[in-house]
């Protein structure tokens, strides 16, 4: 078996991967290798035609691929090493990769730091199961994306979409302006997931019906999807009988979420956060697994690939920071989600960053909220805390932390909750 | 005569729903919006709204079959139509450059419709290309 060794190996090369490894190799690492399974870089975003990424970090509207052109020639440029239509198998713990591709089979990598970038996946049929029959023209809002944009193909000309997550509102608009009729979107939340800029400029002006506390409750066809049952449901998420309606179409498309890519990380040992299905992560997006670093939709799914960017950069230099024996002491402060927060990412903090650097905290909310303060407190004490005008389940919220704004010690506790402006939590 | 106009407001989170009523090309009244910005998106929502458009067109001879592309600036809504027909019967030959002009001015806006990524040419597609 050939055997290669690199000082950081980066697995996937998406906007994640592509940052992580140009930082690491910008931080003064000698060799960098970026492994992707794909034929090309660029991840996910080279299906995702439609602008709006890069609005925070450039002030820009970039769509999906121009946003990735950047990055991929920023690490060409860097001297990053790509190793394309490789798949990874393995990782083990004293951080030798096995992997394979089709000029040399089975391949070892021996890396000082990994970095995990494999991003997401989408939930299928399977995770939300609907009742009726199994007939061919149900995708996920990803395949049909990858489908229209890469392949150059329709599914269908009658779609529904089942979920109002923002990849099933920019395919709402794709199908319809390839000259499709999208009946509607359906989702069981007495809200919706996506972006409010995607409801306006995705459903609005296409006028696409948003049938909002509506799910799928059967779909029929044998060997085509022909129609599907739409019911409207009651707090519960149960549906209400006598509000059935059927729906003639030949394309179902679900955007229910998305799941980060864990096998490789479980298999690892990794510890993986259940409410994220992502790994554990200091700041330095150092995993549980010592020397193994993670970054974007592998770790939390992110709704802004600004933010993917940004952690990203964080993992490079935490890997090369590795590599180049600076990695501060690990005094640690680990972070909570308190009443009204679902997860915060980071999970541990290095007391030393916080002194040195401006410290991002990741968070997503449980419910909307209006006028509220991300508080962030130890034991009673209020450490920090800043004032949101409106928080949303769908949208990330992130807090900056200045450096020297809070000092704790190690093994304390930092709860990050929710408390309405005015009230004395 | 006025007309009203219901819109949501995009420019931040918050989302709000803004009521307009327009009279003669003014708006006469606004309500709901939370702020300033909100004013202003109304007026541009209503008197000038513009979109960048993205899509695709055919490649022969490429290593993939369609190629991503967009409107270089937004263009107005209205031209939409107009402008996805125009794009929907084009076909390019391989090799493409990033950011290369597909169509110099669509649906008559002045603004052109570019690449959004280099495409390469299939091995040995020239041939049958
Ligand atoms: C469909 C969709 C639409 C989106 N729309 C927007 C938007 O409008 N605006 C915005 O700002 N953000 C948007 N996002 C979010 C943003 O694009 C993602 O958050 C971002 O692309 C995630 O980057 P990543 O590098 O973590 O993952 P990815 O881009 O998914 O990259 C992961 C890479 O890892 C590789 N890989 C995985 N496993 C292995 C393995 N075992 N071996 C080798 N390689 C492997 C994959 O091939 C892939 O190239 C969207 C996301 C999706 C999924
Ligand atoms: S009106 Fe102001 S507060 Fe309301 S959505 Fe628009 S920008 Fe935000």
């Amino acid at each position: 078996m050939r055997s290669i060794k690199y000082d950081v190996v980066v697995i996937g090369a998406g906007p994640a991967g592509l940052a992580a490894a140009s930082r690491a190799k910008a931080m003064g690492v000698k060799r960098v290798l970026l492994v992707d399974r794909d034929r090309e870089p660029g991840g996910i975003l080279q299906q995702c035609i439609h602008n709006g990424f890069g609005l925070h970090l450039f002030k820009e509207e970039l769509t999906g691929p121009e946003y990735a052109y950047k990055f991929i020639e920023e690490s060409y440029a860097s001297g990053v090493e790509f190793l394309m239509n490789t798949m990874v198998l393995t990782i083990q713990p004293d951080r030798q990769i096995y992997a394979i591709n089709r000029k040399v089979g089975m391949l070892k990598i021996e890396a000082q730091a990994i970095v995990l970038a494999m991003g997401c996946r989408e939930r299928n049929r399977g995770a939300v199961t609907i009742p009726g029959s199994r007939p061919s023209g149900i995708f996920t809002a990803g395949t049909a994306q990858r489908f229209v944009n890469m392949e150059g193909y329709m599914p269908g000309r009658h779609v529904v979409i089942l979920g109002s997550g923002d990849i099933g509102l920019i395919m709402a608009r794709r199908f319809t302006w390839e000259g499709a009729k999208v009946e509607g979107v359906f989702e069981i939340m007495p809200y919706s997931n996506g972006l409010n800029r995607n409801i306006v400029q995705c459903l609005k002006d296409n006028n696409i019906p948003l049938h909002l506390s509506h799910t799928v409750t059967k779909v029929h066809g044998n060997e085509r999807i022909e129609a599907v049952t739409v019911s409207q449901v009651d707090e519960h998420f149960t549906p209400l009988s006598g509000s059935e309606q059927v729906i003639p179409c030949d394309t179902l498309l679900l955007s229910v979420g998305l799941i980060p890519e864990n096998e490789l990380s479980r298999d690892a040992g990794i510890h993986i956060d259940p409410v994220i299905g992502g790994p554990v992560v200091t700041d330095e997006m150092e995993t549980t697994l010592a020397g193994v670093f993670a970054c974007g939709n592998v770790v939390h799914v992110h709704d802004l690939v600004d933010n993917v960017t940004r952690e990203s950069w964080l993992a490079g230099e935490g890997a090369a920071r590795l590599v180049l024996g600076q990695q501060p002491t690990r005094d640690l402060v680990t972070t909570k989600a308190g009443s009204g927060v679902r997860y915060v990412v980071p999970h541990k903090i290095h007391v030393e960053n916080l002194a040195t650097r401006t410290t991002t905290l990741y968070l997503r909310v449980l419910q909307p909220e209006e006028n509220v303060r991300v508080e962030l407190v130890s034991g009673t004490k209020s450490l920090f805390s800043v004032h949101q005008r409106v928080v949303r389940p769908a949208e990330m919220v992130s807090i900056n932390v200045p450096p020297k704004r809070i000092t704790a010690t190690a093994g304390e506790e930092l709860m990050v909750r929710l408390v309405r402006e005015g009230d004395k939590a | 005569m006025s007309t009203i106009y219901e819109l949501t407001c995009i420019a931040c989170p918050m989302g709000c729903q803004i009521k307009t009523k327009v009279q003669q090309d003014k708006i006469i009244s606004i309500k709901g919006n939370s702020c300033k910005r909100g004013e202003l998106y109304a007026q541009d929502e209503i008197f000038r709204p513009m979109r960048v458009i993205t899509s695709t067109v055919r490649v022969q001879g490429g290593v993939l079959p369609v190629v991503p592309v967009r409107t270089a600036e937004p263009i107005p809504k209205d031209k939409i139509g107009v402008a996805l027909q125009e794009i929907a019967c084009i076909t390019v030959t391989a090799p493409v450059k990033f950011h290369q002009v597909i169509v110099p001015n669509i649906a008559d806006t002045g603004v052109s419709v570019v690449a959004s990524r280099p495409l390469a040419a299939k091995e040995g597609g020239e041939k049958t290309a």
